[in-house]
């Protein structure tokens, strides 16, 4: 019998790995590493910016800041390079300072003025937006060499395809998710908020600590986030990546992650974003199909995936209500 | 039921200092913000456009107050309303009249509503979940309706739905008092407001005191769904066409603002529409202030955060609580003294 807990993670998996394989029986040229890279190079942004997201759903928390963190991000880096003589590493660290101290920041709202998450972060979501068009309302063309040294630098792949910097930033940022959540303390007190803010208590687990942390890592991968869309599209536009929030969180619950908190694993979100490029590229290579269509294929999916959820949640309860034997008011 | 006027205005008495505050802003930065005049059969002011540009976010707030009283949130309203918008703009173009056009809008309306609500009452999914999905596709839906253009329409009927008038008032100011009346009045001199309420406080011990909380769930979201599709053919009349990706955008979380503007709590239970109207008219005029004043619209955004942190502030349970025990801790406390309600010195901390 497969465990139910690897369930949703194993469903995603096979999703993916059956969507690829039609893709791929209707257009050969879908195997090629050329798709596999720009697969790769495209969602980067939204890759990174997923990991945070799936650490805030597992504390059973939401994040609606992270577009407008990114377009923030894009914006300011494009102007301290234009108006300053920075070098971008430094403007690097700056902003990514900057939007570490804004998740941290939400996160100690959330936690000690015990508010909703969802309407802080909507705050910050209007904060960070109107922050960046206060910076410009342009957009910015960012134009400095070692942005050009780092968009140069690939690993050209058999078949022509590219492999990108920030693509491989993106699995790492995965890896490195993956390690946090399932291999240390503090991963387990994230899952440990999740099943419940009165249980961690009574468990030890530093809710204030935590919570804080959790926006913080947040808020600091929407600024990487924001790092590599700039390096992706070598501008800054206060007006860019609206909406990134919603298709994080829908690849963080298309990956298996329980949105009320508690279960799921970083690794199901990776493939709920290449699930989300997959269904891109396929509109693409079809041709015919509208963009609309993706929309509309990502809702269905997250309300199978969201279905699938509520039906293992409810055949759980009713294993355990016939294991212990009493039927106990839900 | 003449006890419940003073009732009422105590509980809507923050809003109203916010909104005079604001409103008296307005005037700082144009004197004449109060003249309203007479002009071609139609009134004519800036107080006027406060109350009619704030009519899609009012209709919308007031679907939305009776959601968050049962502890859910709509996230879909603003897609619901692009839906909205599309089936009536394109049922026109059709050739149908304008009657059968808002029919059509507020039947699909009412179907998004329907949606949201067996997912949330029948299947159990929490609503913020369950309304993302909508909120996902519903854009995407609306882009088949109009079949990806923007679908203009010269249909005389409809029009006057978001740019007519009545009486010399612009509709949407009409339809939306009139809708915000009818709920109020459905709520109030009926035990609904209660039973929601009571869907809001505990669901599950309303379910065990009778009340048929799946029903009504129901319900509130069919009421949301309503609400978004009126909001969405006004927006559409008022440009005489209906854009998929624009309409609506971003509109549910301002009727989500309006609602804690209006002091309703998140977490479900007590609530007022009134109020939270109340709450519509202030981010509309946040939103006069700042055009008024001659500031760059880019600072818009950012005096709305500060505007929702500082609310959100004096209404957190930490900081009514902090009140509290300083009050309780004052030198000429006695001990049976009432306990304060939280939220209650909004006027000068907000301003």
């Amino acid at each position: 019998m497969i465990r139910s807990t690897h369930l949703p993670l194993m469903v995603t998996l096979a999703t993916f790995v059956l969507a690829y394989a039609l893709c791929a029986a209707q257009y050969p040229a879908m195997l090629s590493t050329r798709v596999v890279a720009n697969l790769l190079t495209d969602n980067a942004f939204l890759g990174i910016v997923a990991v945070g997201m799936t650490f805030v759903i597992l504390s059973g928390g939401i994040d609606l800041s992270v577009g407008s963190v990114i377009a923030f991000t894009g914006v300011f880096l494009a102007v301290v390079l234009r108006d300053t003589s920075m070098h971008p590493l430094t403007a690097f660290a700056l902003v990514l300072a900057i939007t570490t101290g804004f998740g941290a920041a939400m996160g100690a709202t959330i936690h000690y003025l015990e508010m909703p998450p969802f309407i802080v972060t909507l705050a910050g979501m209007f904060l960070a937006r109107g922050a960046a068009y206060v910076l410009s309302t342009d957009s910015v063309p960012i134009t400095h060499e070692f942005y050009d040294t780092l968009q140069d630098i690939y690993w050209k792949a058999p078949g022509g395809g590219r492999f990108r910097l920030i693509g491989g930033l993106m699995i790492l940022t995965f890896i490195a998710g993956a390690l946090i959540a399932h291999r240390t303390r503090f991963g387990q007190n994230v899952y440990g908020l999740g099943g419940g803010a009165q249980t961690a208590r009574l468990m030890g687990v530093p809710l204030a600590s935590t919570t804080v942390g959790i926006y913080a890592i947040s808020g600091g991968l929407a600024g990487l986030s924001g790092i590599v869309f700039s390096l992706y599209t070598s501008a800054g536009y206060s007006l860019a990546t609206v909406g990134v929030e919603l298709d994080a969180i829908a690849a963080v619950v298309i990956g298996g992650t329980l949105l009320s908190g508690g279960y799921g694993f970083v690794a199901g979100t990776f493939f709920g974003i290449l699930i989300m490029g997959l269904i891109q590229t396929y509109i693409v290579f079809d041709g015919t199909l509208s963009s609309w269509w993706t929309k509309i294929v990502i809702g269905a999916l997250l309300f199978a995936f969201i279905l699938l959820q509520k039906g293992l949640t409810w055949a759980t309860t009713t294993r355990r209500k016939r294991a212990t034997g009493s039927a106990q008011p839900s | 039921m003449s006890a419940t006027t003073p009732s009422l205005l105590k509980r809507i008495t923050p809003q109203l200092i916010i909104l005079a505050v604001v409103l008296g802003l307005n005037v700082l930065v144009f004197p004449d913000f109060f003249d309203v005049s007479f002009r071609n059969g139609r009134i004519f002011g800036n107080l006027v456009d406060v109350f009619n540009r704030g009519a899609p976010v009012a209709l919308l707030c007031i679907g939305m107050t009776l959601v968050i009283a049962t502890k859910g949130i709509d996230l879909s309203v603003g897609a619901v309303m692009a839906i909205a918008g599309a089936t009536a703009a394109s049922l026109v173009t059709e050739g149908h009249g304008w009657g059968t056009a808002l029919i059509g809008a507020l039947a699909t309306g009412l179907l998004c509503g329907l949606w949201n609500g067996v997912l949330v009452a029948v299947l159990r999914i929490q609503p913020i979940v369950a309304t993302l999905v909508l909120m996902v596709a519903g854009r995407g839906i609306a882009q088949l309706i109009t079949e990806g253009t923007i679908l203009t329409f010269n249909n005389e009927g409809l029009i006057r739905l978001g740019a007519g008038t009545v009486l010399g008032i612009p509709t949407p100011i009409v339809i939306w008092l009139a809708l915000g009346t009818l709920a109020t009045l459905a709520v109030r001199r009926t035990a609904l407001g209660m039973l929601i309420e009571a869907i809001g406080v505990n669901e599950a011990s309303s379910r065990l005191a009778g009340i048929n909380s799946r029903v009504l769930l129901i319900c509130v979201y069919l009421a949301s769904g309503l609400c978004a599709a009126l909001a969405g053919v006004i927006v559409a009349a008022d440009i005489k066409g209906a854009d998929a990706n624009n309409a609506g955008l971003w509109l549910e979380l301002d009727a989500i603002l309006a609602v804690v503007i209006g002091g309703n709590s998140l977490l479900g239970g007590r609530f007022s529409i009134v109020a939270s109207l109340i709450g519509a008219l202030i981010i509309q005029s946040v939103n006069s202030v700042i055009l008024l004043s001659g500031m760059p619209p880019e600072f818009n955004l950012v005096i709305k955060a500060l505007l929702i942190l500082a609310i959100l502030v004096i209404q957190s349970p930490k900081i009514g609580h902090l009140i509290y025990m300083l009050r309780a801790s004052g030198p000429e406390s006695l001990p049976e003294r009432p306990k304060p309600a939280p939220s209650k010195a909004p006027g000068d901390s907000t301003s």
